[in-house]
């Protein structure tokens, strides 16, 4: 099973939705396969059952899951790009901006900032 | 009216007040967490639910008859407790055959499967059991009595991390299955925080706060930074707590996050366990 990591900082059911799109992207539920109950997570992670089925809610609602009535939930075909999309939408405020405070606060320069994200990319 | 109301209660103990003027109710299916600290009157809420303890006044109604004295509201109830009622040299099995007359909605079952998960023998005796096991046992008793109020009284006590996360687990699976009412009472605020839908604290004998745990987490934040950066940023808003580490401050904030954080101070949302400490610490400070 896909290893979920939960921390402090934010509410749980948004990290529910965020882990189970982690999986989606990292193809472990690729489109059309079904995704863990709200059960398996619910004792696997020992969340309480409301706040897991919230989580999975929100991605039924911007149609990255979907309900088969009486069998569970589903990734929606086209989910990835969606994922996809969104993250790139979020990218510079989740990634960008902490990396440049977190460079501020050192007294990197910007060059040196641009060189390692270069370094990052030829690993 | 479904549930357990809890009415203008009051208790006790010569001159020492335990509980003044309760007013709760535990219901809907939900998974409750009782917190408060060492005597601020859980154990003897949930005793006078149980009646295991008179109140002085006010009352208890189960899905609307008397709790009080009153077998068939006391039938929908379990509670485990710090003692255990069973006989020291009755058998792990007896034990369940005597539960099973008590309570016929018993799962002998799921008692048995769970026995197997925490390899407790079927042929121990009461006196025999560990302070670990001897909380096992009345957990799995509780747990397997499918009664729909089930309160857990400090329900871990000395069992080790693992017995506790198979526990938390087997509850969770248990409850699913089978929806019902469950109180857990607990100071392993941690433990249960993510398990818990809504919260119930008391303190010195009164209810400081009762709500779904998703809303009172909701109402603060937590900031981080240099305690100039921290003392500028807090002056117009309403400061529950801190800590302080050399020139760093950590301050505990209730309200909405406001748009305009300063980039050198870190947001994160209020830890359950914090805020419990935060509030009760506040409160004694009065």
């Amino acid at each position: 099973m896909l290893l979920l990591h939960f921390t402090d900082d934010r509410p749980i059911f948004i990290q529910v939705a965020e882990q189970i799109e982690n999986g989606i992207l990292a193809d472990a539920f690729p489109e059309g396969s079904q995704v863990p109950s709200t059960t398996e997570i619910s004792v696997q992670y020992k969340i309480n059952p409301a706040t897991v089925l919230k989580g999975m809610n929100l991605l039924v609602d911007s149609d990255i899951l979907f309900k088969k009535r009486g069998v569970g939930m589903f990734v929606s075909s086209g989910a990835r790009s969606k994922i996809r999309k969104k993250r790139k939408g979020q990218f510079y405020d989740n990634y960008i901006i902490p990396a440049v405070s977190e460079a501020k606060k050192l007294g990197l320069p910007l060059e040196e900032i641009l060189s390692l994200i270069e370094r990052g990319f030829d690993k | 009216m479904k549930g357990i109301e809890i009415r203008n209660l009051s208790k006790s103990y010569g001159e020492v007040v335990a509980l003044k003027d309760i007013n709760l109710k535990f219901g809907g299916d939900k998974i409750y967490g009782l917190l408060g600290r060492n005597g601020a009157g859980k154990t003897t809420l949930l005793n006078i639910i149980s009646n295991r303890l008179f109140p002085d006044s006010g009352e208890v109604l189960v899905d609307g008859e008397t709790a009080i004295e009153n077998d068939s509201a006391q039938r929908k109830i379990y509670m485990m407790g710090e003692s255990n009622f069973y006989p020291e040299g009755m058998t792990i099995r007896q034990a369940f055959r005597w539960s099973q007359r008590f309570y016929p909605s018993f799962d002998r079952n799921l008692a048995l499967s769970l026995v197997e998960k925490f390899s407790l023998g079927l042929d121990k005796k009461m006196k025999s059991l560990s302070t670990g096991y001897n909380s096992i046992f009345k957990a799995i008793v509780a747990l397997a009595t499918k009664v729909p109020y089930t309160l857990l009284d400090e329900p871990v006590l000395g069992l080790d991390a693992n017995h506790r996360d198979l526990l938390y687990k087997s509850l969770l699976e248990s409850y699913q299955e089978h929806p019902r009412t469950i109180v857990i009472s607990t100071h392993l605020i941690d433990e249960v925080a993510n398990i818990i839908e809504d919260i119930v604290i008391i303190d010195q004998g009164e209810i400081l706060r009762n709500q779904s745990s998703e809303e009172m987490l909701k109402q603060g934040y937590t900031v981080y930074g240099t305690a100039a950066a921290i003392d500028n940023y807090i002056a117009d808003k309403e400061v529950i707590g801190f800590d302080n580490l050399g020139g760093l401050k950590t301050a505990y904030i209730l309200g909405e996050v406001d748009n305009i954080i300063p980039p050198e101070l870190e947001v994160t949302k209020l830890n359950l366990q914090k805020l419990f400490v935060v509030l009760t610490n506040r409160r004694a400070l009065k």
